[in-house]
């Protein structure tokens, strides 16, 4: 009887599931494999290793591939930066005060995304907002270039991506025993000395979930470097996008995005593993 | 236990951050001049200008049509997956299966999109809604069965196996006793998958065709052009939504919390 129930329950909507996930996944890697339908092979004979030469050979590719990690590797250890300290401050926050405090944090998350990167636009053009008040304050006197730079676009990504890096830590600092500080402090270690020793280990966990969870959709980034950035700004997912859009080099946009995957493998199946762990842990 | 001066002063400099830029595209959002940048007086009149422009109309119900269908149909495969996935044992193909589950909810949404697309090409589908429909499913499903799973693993597995023992079909003991456990998770997921697939630009802009436009499609074309009066006022519509949606279905939740425990109680007054 329970080997129906798994049979009919499970191996159904697996199919079903599989063969949706499936699809897109098998599209993103080139033909490998010769055993693919008739159809899906002929659509990507346009993808021979041609492509991937022609990426080697340009090195607007190579650059675009090193600037997209340099922003993502700066822009997350940003993000770090900011969102530690606030996911600090919730977890010791008073309890009755935590629900809405998260729920604050969580709220930017269900607002649409594109319409946050936006509302930088008008706050870092030239005679925008920030220009506007720093003038006002008088710290500068000509204003400030900072949209289309690449500053802005570090700003982009450490503002959308902020909730990401402050939920995985925030929910490993909620865990920890408070006791456990009080402990280190007994035993004659400052106040410093017990963060770095006792907090920052406890929540390592959140810090590498948080981290990942930042890192890799800010690698393959569209819409911040378009908006915020300028012409400058070479981001892999831009390229792919020009590449397609403008260029319509649909094979080259295609071996752009096979090598995207390739770097993202990496990241990815580390997080998968960290988070594995961390759910065997708990059992 | 009181929160130091620097945990107070990096919470407000953290929420200043995440909230003034949403705060001053509200404001402007009012502004009478064309200018975005130099206010001009209080004004409503751009909010009148956007709902008579019938191109943000006709995107906002593509918009709105494609998130139904594509968030309804994400719960019912991601619930599924979700209860493979922790019920299931271990099975063939387990670990490209959960694998499948978890990378598009980090996958760069320039390669789900072009990927999707070649596929649609590839067996020679004409793009538009459908296309985006099922774009949005494939990805917003991964999300909902993340949801769903971490629901159905605190869940107390010996309820199915009473039901099954009193004599419920497996499919019965589904609806009846599984389901309803695992409710506020499925009906999170929904809005979840809902809300992704209404702020998706990039991979709707790859599998859609040139009769469907959606609103996060038609905010990108004029986005590009610079600020607009208009697009706040959108947004500050949109932005003001969510806060009720978010809003609502947290007072919601803690009061079904609330009845639930109270329930808890009287049970165990009764016994």
């Amino acid at each position: 009887m329970p080997y129906v129930w798994l049979l009919a329950l499970f191996l159904i909507p697996f199919a079903v599931v599989f063969k949706i996930s499936l699809s897109d996944i098998a599209l993103a890697i080139p033909p490998y494999t010769p055993t693919a339908k008739d159809g899906i092979w002929n659509m990507l004979t346009g993808l021979d290793f041609e492509n991937f030469v022609f990426l080697t050979e340009d090195d607007l590719y190579w650059k675009a591939y090193l600037s997209s990690l340099q922003i993502a590797f700066f822009s997350t250890f940003l993000t770090l930066c900011v969102g530690y300290p606030m996911a600090y401050a919730m977890a010791r926050a008073p309890e009755q005060w935590r629900p809405t405090l998260l729920m604050l944090v969580i709220l930017p998350f269900w607002t649409s995304f594109l319409i946050r990167v936006y509302a930088w636009v008008g706050i870092l053009s030239g005679e925008g907002f920030l220009n506007q008040f720093l003038l006002w304050l008088g710290v500068i006197s000509t204003p400030l270039t900072i949209l289309n730079t690449n500053t802005a676009v570090y700003i982009g990504i450490v503002y959308t991506y902020l909730p990401f890096m402050i939920l995985p830590i925030y929910s490993a600092l909620d865990r920890m025993d408070g006791s456990l500080i009080e402990a280190a402090e007994d035993l004659g270690c400052s106040r410093l000395k017990a963060f770095w020793l006792v907090t920052v280990p406890l929540s390592k966990n959140g810090i590498i979930a948080g981290c990942f969870l930042v890192f890799i959709p800010a690698l393959g980034e569209f819409v911040i470097p378009s908006l915020l950035g300028g012409s400058g700004t070479l981001m892999i997912g831009k390229v792919l996008f020009e590449e397609f859009f403008s260029n319509r080099d649909w094979p080259v946009a295609s071996a752009v995005a096979v090598i995207l995957l390739l770097i993202l493998i990496v990241p990815i199946v580390l997080f998968q593993r960290n988070e594995q762990r961390q759910a065997e842990a708990e059992k | 236990m009181r929160l130091s001066p620097f945990n107070v002063v990096s919470l407000t400099l953290g929420f200043v951050f995440l909230y003034l830029p949403m705060l001053i595209l509200v404001i402007y959002s009012f502004n009478a001049s064309k200018l975005v940048t130099v206010w001009a007086g209080f004004s409503t009149k751009w909010y009148g200008e956007l709902l008579a422009n019938d191109a943000f109309l006709d995107a906002a119900w593509v918009t709105l049509q494609v998130a139904v269908f594509s968030s309804t149909l994400a719960t019912v495969l991601g619930t599924m997956a979700a209860y493979v996935l922790v019920r299931g044992g271990r099975f063939f193909g387990r670990t490209l299966f959960s694998g499948m589950i978890y990378a598009p909810l980090v996958m760069p949404e320039v390669i789900t999109g072009l990927s999707l697309l070649l596929l649609f090409i590839g067996i020679g589908m004409d793009r538009g809604v459908l296309t985006i429909v099922l774009a949005h499913t494939t990805f917003s499903m991964c999300f909902v069965s993340v949801v769903v799973s971490s629901r159905l693993m605190t869940f107390d597995q010996s309820l199915e196996e009473a039901a099954l023992d009193l004599g419920a079909s497996p499919f019965e003991a589904f609806r009846l006793v599984t389901l309803p456990i695992i409710a506020p998770a499925v009906i999170s997921g929904w809005l979840l998958a809902f809300t992704l697939s209404l702020d998706d630009l990039v991979i709707a802009s790859f599998t859609s065709g040139p009769s469907a436009t959606t609103l996060p499609m038609k905010i990108w074309s004029s986005v590009r052009l610079g600020v607009s009066p208009e697009i706040n006022a959108l947004s500050t519509l949109l932005i003001g939504l969510v806060t009720v949606g978010v809003i609502a279905a947290s007072i919601a939740s803690k009061q079904s919390a609330l009845r639930a425990k109270r329930d808890e109680q009287a049970a165990a007054r009764a016994q």
